[in-house]
C-alpha cells in the first residue's frame, strides 16, 4: 500500500523532527548560551573540512554495527551483543596488528578478517545457548556484553599494556593502519568498507537464498519451519554474520587512523546506537549509511557544542532515545493515518459502486 | 413486553485500519426476551458489529440506542456496566485459575485488601447452582473439557448481571449433546427475560432456537425477519446471494501408485495426551481421501506427523514407499508433497511480507528459482504475476503485503504457492475455512483438477459439504482412530456421519482403510 | 581466604549488593507477571540513582529524598507504558530509549543541577542503618542480621508484599490474568491498558528503590553508569525465578553473593577485571541451566 509506505516516511522525519525540537529546549533550560550551543550543534560540522570529515569518520563504526543488527533483526533475534562484538573486534584487531608483525597491507587484512571472526564467534554464543537451552537471546547477549568489556580490560592491563602510559596498549605499528583516503582529514579506508558491507548486507538479505530464509523466518517462524527452512541454522547463521560485522566494525575503528592505541576500557555504546540505525533504516542496510550520516552528523554537531558551549555531548542521547519512542510508535500519529486509509478505502468504494 | 424494543444499532459503519470495510450501514434491533440470530458467511461483518456493540471496536459512523436513550459504550467494561455480555467463539478464560476465580475476575468480594476466596467459591457455587450449571467451580480452567468452560463463559456474564448476551458461534466447539444442553439452557434464559443475540452461520440451529434473524452478507443488512415465516433457503439465499452450488460434477476415478501409507501410528500431543491412536491407512494417486470430524479428534496431530512438523510419534508412515521418520520438513517437500495449513495467518503465511515473498517459500530452492547463492529475481516476478492471474488473488501488486488481503485471497496465494510444485500428494487441512464462497468454490475447483491429473490428496474438513462432495473415499475420525469409513460417498447421510463423529457409532472393522489384502 | 568468607561483614557485603538487584527483580517480576518484558529498569535504576542524590539534597532528608525518588521512578514507569500501551512503540526498543535517555540525561541533570560533570560531590542524605534493638546483642547472627541499611531490611519485606500483593489480592489477580490472557480480562471488563499501567507504575516505583540504594547506601554519591547492568541482571534473575518474588529473591541473593565473593576475592591477587566478570558469568550459567531445565521439563512432559 504505497500510502502507508509515505506515512512511515512522514512518521519518521517528524519523529526526528520533536526529537531535535525537544533537545533545543533541553539545551535552552540547561545552558546560558543557548543560542550559540543550538548554532554549533546544528551548523557545527559545516564550520571546517576538518568537522566535516569528523561526520564521515563517526559514520564508519555505525554503518558496521547498524548493519549487523539490521541483519540480526531481520531474522527476528533480539540479540544486542554487537556492542561487545564490536569491543572484542577493536581487541582482536590490535593484538594481531601487535603481535602478528605482518608487512603492511597484509596486516590489515589479516587482523580484520581475525576480528570478524572474532566478532561472529562471540555474537553466536547467545545463539548457540538459546537453541542449547532454550535460553533468551536478549537476555544472554545483554551478559556477554560485560564479560566481553572485562576480558578485553583483562587482556590489555595484562597483555599489551604500554606501562608508561597507563590503561593504553603499545603503539601499534604503521603496517596496520588503514589507508587516509584525503589528505587533511583522518577519513580512511573503512568508509568503503563500510558502504561496501551495507551493499552486501542488503544483496545477502533481500537477492540470496540464505537471506530470504533468514526473513522468512524472522517474520513467521512458524510458516517458514512449515515451509521447510531448517531454523536453527537461520539463527545461528543471522548472529554469525551479524556478529561478523559488528566485529570487523571494531576492527576498522581499531585500525583507523583515529586510533593509536587499544584504549577502551568502557563500552562504547556502538551496539545500542546501532538499534537506532536498524530502526531509522527500517532494518534495510542500504539505508543505514543515510541513518548513518544523520546519527554522525548530530554526534559531531554536539562535540563541537560541548567544546565551544557549556552543553554536554550526552544530550544527543536523550535526542537519539526521543527518536527511539516515536519512529517506532505504532500509533504516533494513528489518527493521521487512519484519516488517509479510510479516505482511500471510502474512494475505493466509489469507485467500486461506480464501476 | 414481548415487543419492547431493549436495543438499536442504527447506520454503524466501521473501516479497519487496513482499509477493510467490516460494516457499511448496517442496523439491528432487539426486543426483550428475543433470541436473536445474527446469521451471516464467515466475513459477513457480523463479528465485527458485535464488537461495536460490546465496546471493543469504536464504530466510525452510526449511534446505540439502549432502553430508550442513546448511548456510546467506549469499553468492554462499559458495556458489561450496562448490562450488556459477551461469550466468545475464542474461550476468554486465564488456563491457570480456578473456575470461581475466572468467574470473579474484575468483580472480586473482598476481605480487607485481600480477595475473600471463601466467598468468591461460594458465590460462583450459587450462580452455578440457580441456572442450573453442573460445575466444579475449584477446579482449574485449564483441566475442564470445552463445553464446561462455554458454561463457565455465560456463568462469568450471568454473574456480571447481563440482560444482553452476545454469543458468537457457540456452538462450533461442541457436541450435538453439549449444544441441545446448551439450547435448553438458553430457552431457561429467554424465558428469565435475557436477551440472547446468537451468531451463527448454521440455518438449522437457528430454525431450531431463535425468535428473529437478522443476515448479513458483505458488511451490509439484508433485513431482519421472524425465523417461522422464513425457510432455510431463503435464509441461505439472503446470506450468500446465489444457490450454493457444493455438487461438483466428478469425474470417474482413476487410481494410480499408493503415495502415503500409515502404519499403526501413534502421537501424544505436547501435554502427553493421546491424540492418534493406531491409526492405518492408505493414500493413492487419484483419489480423495476426506477425513471428516468434530475438531480437535486428532486431526492436527496426524496432518503434522504426515508433513514432517511433529516428530516424536510411533508406528510408520512412508511416503513413495520410502520411511519418512528421519525425514526434514524439507525432505518430505522434496517428495513432491504440498500442505495447506490449517491456520493460514500461522503458519501459512508471513503477513508482513509482499504476496511474492509469500509465494516461492517452499520452492525457491528450485534451479528454476536460484542459483547457488542468489535468487533469480526476474524469474520470480513473472513467475508470481503469473500465478496471481492463474489464482486470482485481488490485489494491487505482488508487492503488497499479504496481510492487507482478505482471508479468502491469502489462501488463494498459499494455495497457489503449494500447487504450483506440480505436487504428487496435496494434504489440504481445513482448505476453505472462514473464506468466501467464492474462493472457496475455486480452492475446491483445483483440488479435483488435481485428483483427476493422479495426484494423492488427503482433505482434513469440518465442512461436511466439502467432504461430501469431494472426497472418493470419506472417513470419519473420533478421538484418534477411524470410526467409520465409507467408499461410496454418496450413499450416507448427514445424519449416519454425525453419529460416527460423535462415537455413538463405531465401525470396530474398517474394511479398505489400506488396499491390501 | 576461606576465613574471611565465614565472617559477618561477608555476609553484610552479600546482603549489600543483593539490596538494589533484588528491587530491581521484584520489579522485573511484576511487570513480567503483566505481561510486559521491562528492559529499562537499568536505565531507571541509574535515574533513580541521581534522583535520590538530587532529592535528598534539596530536601536535607532521606525519607522525602526517597519518596520523591520513588515518585520519580514511578513517572519512569508511566512514561515507559505511555509508549508501549498507547504508541504500541515494542517494549524492548522503548526501554533500549529510556536506557540511552538515561545515560545522556543523568549527566545532563546533573550538570544543570550542580555543574558537575559525571560525578556527584555535594552533600546527600543516604538511607540510614538500622540497629535492631536485643538482635545486636546475639554474637554473629545478631552482626548481620542487625545494623543493615533501611533499603536492605525494606527490599526482603518487599519480597513478601509483593508475594500477597501477586497471589491475595484483587489486583494481583488481575495483574497475573492480564499476563497470561490478555483477552481473557479484557472480556470481563479489566482494562488490561489499565493492568499494565499499574503494573509497569510499580515496577519503576519498586525499582527507584534499587536506584536510591545505590547512591544512598551502597555507595555515597553519583557517578555516570554507576548502575552497570544490574538492571539487566535483575531482568536475568527474576525470568530464572519464574517471575515469582520468592524465586526471584533466591535467584538475587546467588547474584548478590557471586558478587560479594568477587569483592572479597579482590584480596587475592586475581586480576581484578576477571573478578568483575563473576556476576556476569554466574547470571549467563545460571540463566542457560535454569532454561535447560525448564526446557527439559516441558519435554518430559509431552511424553518423550
Amino acid at each position: 500500500m504505497n500510502s502507508e509506505k509515505k506515512f512511515e516516511v512522514f512518521r519518521t522525519f517528524f519523529s526526528i523532527l520533536i526529537a531535535i525540537l525537544v533537545s533545543f529546549l533541553l539545551i535552552f533550560i540547561v545552558s546560558k548560551q543557548p543560542v550559540e550551543a543550538i548554532m554549533a550543534l546544528l551548523t557545527g560540522p559545516f564550520k571546517s573540512k576538518r568537522n566535516l570529515a569528523n561526520v564521515v569518520e563517526a559514520m564508519i563504526p555505525l554503518i558496521f554495527t547498524g548493519t549487523g543488527v539490521c541483519i540480526m533483526f531481520s531474522a527476528n533475534q533480539i540479540n544486542l551483543a554487537g556492542e561487545g562484538a564490536f569491543h572484542l573486534g577493536g581487541l582482536v584487531a590490535s593484538v594481531c596488528a601487535l603481535q602478528l608483525g605482518l608487512p603492511a597491507g597484509l596486516s590489515p587484512f589479516v587482523a580484520l578478517c581475525l576480528s570478524a571472526l572474532a566478532g561472529a564467534l562471540f555474537t553466536a554464543i547467545p545463539a548457540v545457548l538459546k537453541i542449547k537451552t532454550g535460553s533468551s537471546v536478549m537476555v544472554a547477549s545483554l551478559m556477554i556484553n560485560y564479560l566481553s568489556l572485562w576480558f578485553c580490560t583483562y587482556i590489555l592491563m595484562h597483555f599489551i599494556c604500554d606501562p608508561s602510559v597507563g590503561s593504553a596498549s603499545a603503539k601499534l605499528p604503521e603496517e596496520s593502519e588503514l589507508m587516509t583516503l584525503f589528505r587533511g582529514t583522518r577519513i580512511h579506508l573503512g568508509v568503503i568498507i563500510a558502504l561496501a558491507v551495507a551493499v552486501l548486507g542488503y544483496v545477502f538479505l533481500y537477492k540470496t537464498k540464505s537471506g530470504y530464509e533468514l526473513r522468512l523466518a524472522g517474520e513467521n517462524e512458524k510458516f517458514a519451519r512449515y515451509s521447510g527452512i531448517n531454523i536453527v541454522k537461520v539463527i545461528l547463521l543471522s548472529q554469525l554474520i551479524g556478529g561478523a560485522v559488528a566485529g570487523l566494525g571494531g576492527g576498522v575503528e581499531m585500525l583507523s587512523p583515529i586510533y593509536s592505541r587499544f584504549s577502551w576500557t568502557s563500552l562504547l555504546g556502538y551496539g545500542w546506537d546501532a538499534i537506532i540505525i536498524c530502526t531509522l533504516a527500517k532494518k534495510n542496510p542500504l539505508k543505514t549509511p543515510l541513518a548513518a550520516l544523520f546519527l554522525a552528523y548530530l554526534r559531531t554537531g554536539a562535540s563541537i557544542m560541548a567544546r565551544s558551549t557549556d552543553v554536554t555531548l550526552e544530550i544527543v542521547q536523550i535526542t537519539q532515545g526521543i527518536i527511539i519512542l516515536l519512529a517506532v510508535a505504532e500509533q504516533f500519529l494513528s489518527k493521521t493515518k487512519h484519516r488517509l486509509i479510510a479516505k482511500e478505502a471510502k474512494a475505493s468504494l466509489k469507485e467500486e459502486e461506480a464501476a | 413486553m414481548a415487543d419492547q424494543v431493549v436495543l438499536q444499532m442504527q447506520h454503524i459503519m466501521k473501516i479497519y485500519s487496513n482499509g477493510v470495510v467490516a460494516n457499511e450501514d448496517v442496523s439491528l434491533e432487539l426486543r426483550k426476551g428475543e433470541i436473536h440470530a445474527l446469521l451471516g458467511e464467515n466475513g459477513a461483518g457480523k463479528s465485527t458489529l458485535m464488537k461495536v456493540l460490546f465496546g471493543i471496536e469504536a464504530p466510525d459512523e452510526g449511534k446505540i440506542i439502549l432502553n430508550g436513550s442513546e448511548v456510546t459504550i467506549k469499553s468492554p467494561q462499559d458495556a458489561i456496566s450496562k448490562g450488556i455480555g459477551m461469550v466468545h467463539q475464542h474461550f476468554m478464560l486465564v488456563p491457570s485459575l480456578t473456575v470461581a476465580e475466572n468467574i470473579i475476575l474484575g468483580v472480586e468480594p473482598k476481605k480487607g485488601l485481600f480477595i475473600n476466596m471463601k466467598k468468591a467459591v461460594e458465590e460462583a457455587q450459587a450462580i452455578a447452582e440457580k441456572y442450573n450449571f453442573e460445575i466444579d467451580v475449584t477446579a482449574r480452567v485449564e483441566e475442564i473439557p470445552v463445553g464446561i468452560k462455554q458454561k463457565v463463559e455465560i456463568l462469568k456474564a450471568l454473574y456480571r448481571g447481563a440482560d444482553i448476551l452476545i454469543l458468537d458461534e457457540p456452538t462450533a466447539v461442541l457436541t450435538p449433546q453439549e449444544t441441545d444442553e446448551l439450547f435448553i439452557q438458553l430457552e431457561k434464559l429467554r424465558n428469565d427475560g435475557h436477551t440472547i443475540i446468537f451468531i451463527s452461520h448454521k440455518l438449522d440451529e437457528i430454525k431450531k432456537i431463535c425468535d428473529r434473524a437478522t443476515i448479513m452478507r458483505n458488511g451490509r443488512s439484508m433485513g431482519t425477519y421472524n425465523v417461522s415465516e422464513i425457510s432455510t433457503d431463503d435464509m441461505s439465499k439472503l446470506m450468500v446471494g446465489r444457490e450454493v452450488v457444493l455438487t461438483f460434477e466428478k469425474k470417474p476415478q482413476v487410481l494410480k501408485d499408493t503415495m502415503m501409507k500409515v502404519r499403526n501410528l501413534t502421537v501424544h500431543n505436547t501435554q502427553g495426551v493421546l491424540k492418534v491412536d493406531g491409526l492405518t491407512f492408505d493414500l493413492k494417486g487419484g483419489e480423495i481421501l476426506g477425513i471428516a470430524g468434530v475438531e480437535g479428534n486428532g486431526q492436527s496431530e496426524l496432518i503434522d506427523t504426515l508433513t514432517g512438523i511433529n516428530k516424536s510419534y510411533s508406528g510408520e508412515v512412508s511416503i513413495k514407499g520410502e520411511d519418512i521418520r528421519k525425514d526434514s520438513i524439507k525432505d518430505i517437500r522434496n517428495k513432491k508433497l504440498a500442505h495447506i495449513p490449517e491456520d493460514r495467518m500461522s503458519s501459512g503465511c508471513a503477513a508482513n511480507l509482499n504476496i511474492l515473498e509469500n509465494m516461492f517459500s517452499n520452492q525457491y530452492t528450485e534451479p528454476e528459482y536460484s542459483g547457488k547463492m542468489m535468487l533469480k529475481g526476474k524469474v520470480i516476478q513473472k513467475r508470481s504475476e503469473e500465478l496471481i492471474r492463474e489464482y486470482l488473488v485481488k490485489c494491487k501488486s505482488y508487492h503488497q503485503n499479504v496481510g492487507m488481503l482478505s482471508g479468502g485471497n491469502i489462501q488463494k496465494v498459499i494455495v497457489a504457492r503449494e500447487f504450483s510444485t506440480q505436487p504428487d500428494i496435496i494434504i489440504a487441512n481445513q482448505p476453505t475455512r472462514g473464506i468466501d464462497v467464492g474462493a472457496a468454490e475455486f480452492i475446491r475447483r483445483r483440488l479435483l483438477e488435481y485428483r483427476d491429473a493422479g495426484c494423492a490428496i488427503l482433505l482434513v474438513s469440518a465442512d461436511l459439504n466439502e467432504v461430501f462432495s469431494l472426497s472418493d473415499r470419506l472417513a470419519v475420525m473420533y478421538k484418534g482412530k477411524f470410526s467409520g469409513l465409507f467408499l461410496d460417498v454418496s450413499s450416507v447421510s448427514e445424519e449416519e456421519l454425525g453419529q460416527y463423529m460423535l462415537g455413538l457409532k463405531h465401525d470396530d472393522e474398517l474394511r479398505g482403510v489400506t488396499y491390501e489384502q | 581466604m576461606w576465613s574471611t568468607l565465614l565472617t559477618p561483614d561477608f555476609f553484610n557485603a552479600i546482603l549489600r549488593a543483593t539490596t538494589p538487584i533484588l528491587f530491581a527483580t521484584l520489579a522485573s517480576g511484576v511487570a513480567a507477571k503483566a505481561g510486559i518484558c521491562n528492559m529499562a529498569l537499568d536505565g531507571i535504576l541509574l535515574f533513580c540513582a541521581l534522583f535520590g542524590v538530587i532529592f535528598s539534597n534539596l530536601t536535607n532528608s532521606w525519607v522525602l529524598g526517597l519518596l520523591l525518588t520513588v515518585a520519580a521512578g514511578a513517572l519512569i514507569g508511566l512514561i515507559l507504558a505511555f509508549f508501549i500501551l498507547n504508541l504500541k512503540t515494542d517494549e524492548i526498543l522503548a526501554a533500549i530509549a529510556i536506557n540511552l535517555t538515561a545515560s545522556g540525561g543523568t549527566v545532563l541533570l546533573l550538570l544543570a543541577f550542580s555543574g558537575e560533570r559525571g560525578s556527584s560531590s555535594f552533600p546527600s542524605v543516604a538511607a540510614p542503618t538500622i540497629t535492631i534493638p536485643l538482635l545486636d546483642k546475639i554474637p554473629f547472627l545478631g552482626q548481620i542480621l542487625s545494623g543493615r541499611n533501611f533499603l536492605t531490611y525494606l527490599s526482603i519485606l518487599m519480597v513478601v508484599v509483593m508475594y500477597l500483593f501477586l497471589y491475595k489480592t484483587p489486583l494481583g489477580l488481575k495483574i497475573r490474568a492480564v499476563g497470561e490472557n490478555k483477552n481473557a480480562a479484557e472480556s470481563v471488563g479489566i482494562s488490561s491498558r489499565g493492568i499494565q499501567y499499574i503494573a509497569l507504575i510499580l515496577s519503576g516505583a519498586l525499582c527507584a528503590f534499587g536506584g536510591y540504594f545505590l547512591s544512598g547506601g551502597y555507595m555515597n554519591s553519583f557517578t555516570k553508569d554507576m548502575q552497570a547492568g544490574r538492571g539487566f541482571i535483575a531482568l536475568a534473575a527474576s525470568s530464572m525465578g519464574g517471575d515469582t518474588p520468592v524465586g526471584g529473591f533466591l535467584v538475587a541473593l546467588l547474584f548478590g553473593a557471586s558478587q560479594a565473593v568477587g569483592n572479597q576475592m579482590q584480596l587475592t591477587n586475581i586480576p581484578v577485571e576477571l573478578i568483575q566478570m563473576i556476576p556476569y558469568a554466574t547470571t549467563l550459567i545460571g540463566l542457560a541451566i535454569f532454561s535447560y531445565v525448564a526446557m527439559k521439563r516441558k519435554e518430559k512432559i509431552s511424553g518423550k
